[in-house]
């Protein structure tokens, strides 16, 4: 699946919810589900930067997929990690390097994102971006 | 009937009125910033249609205009807070711009290595990083009174820590985290026994109640406009005379001199001495409006108030399984700081954003004591005169359901 019918899927989910407590219970459902993340790796390096809460992200590379794991000590910036998660990893490193995130707008996260939320939102994208840049030189 | 008293009160805070998220506001934020009565609002926009000119300077009307409100400014806070002269009201960009400029003083002639300065555990980041600049400047040494698990401060370590090394003792009048009312009164008669002038951050006191400058024999008092439901930019530093003839000026610039030459500055007197530049004048005279408006509330019924929401929302929280109160000292102004056994603070305020209830939460600026109550922030609850027990029990509701939704 391309990151575009990644993105898609999860748009579709969210036009379901007309109500913003929905779309949070969908959100904290999405953190819920999230695979756990090793405690080694939630080190000082992979914290985002800018995120209210400490959310951690990491990166591997395997056959030619970068594969994302993360975690959050609050639940909706768990569930937004993982929905970024959700949609970028397994995705190849050119794609991630090259994605605008245009489906966040799509799916009106930023609306409900107080400013600092929207700040940390902004960290995990480009956490995410540098590691598709690093890892397509690998 | 007090509540018909708060409920007209209300009516003079228009943004009281807006929706956020679609929702009546419910603003529990006061300790960040106050909302505004229209007479402030109406004085801002009256200096910048009818009044807007440079002053101290200008011989044109003007300017002779605005120079006349701005100074009535500076006259009506003297008598607000009982300053025994005009020229002990210095105006400044905020708080921690009167702290700093104290600060900054200290360390340029005062401070010496070995000298130690006394601050406490609850203190505001911005009561705290100015002395630690001018201890690292200086070679002087910092020393924190210790607080109990309630919040409050340990008198009895402070005095021991009062020595003839101590230069300066700056405490603040109430936590903004834990809403903790310090003894400040005692504080400084305990520091003036040892000559030990005493600098107070009055923040978080001023919204809460009126300060008397004298009865308290504070040195220094440190406060900000955009809390006592001023302009925000401005606040005020008021000092005793002789303190601040002794120290030298802040910041150099225009108003702020008698003569300049190449070779020698000689420097204004006060107050003007430590306003360098041309100040805030819109805020300025709008912090005269604000002070205006406090000159004419029932202070008696607004204590009254404010305790009964403060009682009846530390009440009604603390039934909420799961959720502990930081800070439950025996005086204590309108601030509930809170944590959830589980639920992080961050998606409490988030989700309490989406139904219209502004709180505020973090660490507060101020991470040494989010250290000593072993919490890693809090989500805080902070209340004005204007709040009510409506609003009281829509947050409560709303926190309830908010931890459905988390747990």
């Amino acid at each position: 699946m391309s990151i575009k019918q990644a993105a898609t899927e999860i748009i579709e989910d969210f036009e379901l919810f007309d109500d913003w407590a929905d779309k949070y219970e969908y959100i904290i459902s999405l953190g819920k589900e999230l695979a756990p993340m090793n405690e080694e790796e939630k080190t000082e390096e992979n914290l985002v930067k800018g995120c209210q809460s400490r959310v951690w992200l990491n990166a591997k590379y395997e056959n030619g997929k970068v594969i994302f794991s993360a975690d959050s000590d609050a639940i909706i910036s768990k569930g937004i990690i993982a929905l970024l998660v959700k949609i970028l990893s397994s995705q190849t490193a050119q794609e991630i390097a090259e994605t605008d995130f245009s489906f966040i707008d799509e799916i009106g996260l930023k609306e409900h994102l107080s400013p600092n939320r929207s700040n940390g939102l902004a960290g995990m994208m480009k956490k995410m971006k540098t590691y598709g840049i690093a890892f397509q030189n690998a | 009937m007090y509540n018909e008293y708060i409920e007209k009160l209300r009516t003079d805070f228009p943004l009281l009125n807006e929706k956020v998220n679609g929702k009546n506001l419910v603003y529990f934020d006061n300790g960040a910033t106050a909302q505004k009565p229209q007479v402030v609002i109406d004085s801002l926009n009256n200096y910048y249609t009818k009044l807007n000119a440079n002053i101290h300077r200008g011989v044109h009307t003007l300017s002779q205009e605005a120079t006349t409100k701005y100074e009535e400014a500076r006259k009506k806070m003297q008598t607000y807070i009982n300053a025994a002269l005009e020229e002990e009201v210095i105006f400044t960009k905020g708080t921690t711009d009167a702290i700093n400029l104290v600060a900054n003083g200290f360390s340029r002639g005062i401070l010496k290595p070995g000298d130690e300065v006394i601050i406490s555990e609850m203190e505001h980041h911005s009561n705290i990083v100015p002395w630690q600049m001018a201890c690292e400047q200086t070679g002087a040494t910092l020393k924190v009174i210790p607080i109990s698990d309630e919040g409050e401060l340990d008198l009895t370590a402070y005095q021991n820590l009062l020595s003839d090394q101590t230069r300066i003792v700056a405490i603040t009048h109430v936590s903004n985290t834990l809403g903790s009312i310090n003894p400040v009164k005692d504080i400084i008669a305990l520091a003036h026994k040892n000559n030990i002038p005493v600098l107070i951050d009055g923040a978080q006191s001023v919204p809460h109640m009126k300060i008397n400058v004298q009865e308290l024999d504070a040195d220094f008092y440190a406060f900000s406009a955009h809390k006592m439901y001023g302009p925000t930019g401005v606040g005020i530093l008021y000092g005793k005379k002789e303190l601040l003839d002794e120290l030298p000026p802040y910041q150099g610039g225009g108003d702020m001199i008698k003569t300049v030459s190449f070779q020698k500055t000689t420097y204004n007197d006060l107050p003007h001495k430590f306003e360098a530049g041309t100040p805030n004048i819109a805020g300025g005279i709008a912090l005269g409006a604000a002070v205006d408006y406090l000159e004419n509330i029932d202070w008696t019924k607004i204590k009254q108030h404010e305790d009964e929401l403060l009682a009846y929302g530390t009440a009604a929280i603390k039934k909420i399984p799961g959720i502990r109160v930081i800070g439950e000292a025996k005086h204590k102004a309108g601030v509930i700081s809170f944590v959830h056994e589980t639920a992080h603070h961050y998606d409490m305020g988030t989700l309490l954003d989406q139904m219209g209830i502004a709180i505020r939460t973090g660490h507060h600026c101020t991470e040494p004591l989010m250290h000593r109550m072993n919490v890693s922030g809090t989500a805080r609850a902070s209340f004005a005169f204007y709040n009510t027990k409506e609003e009281i029990d829509y947050f409560i509701s709303s926190l309830n359901r908010v931890l459905n939704m988390l747990l």
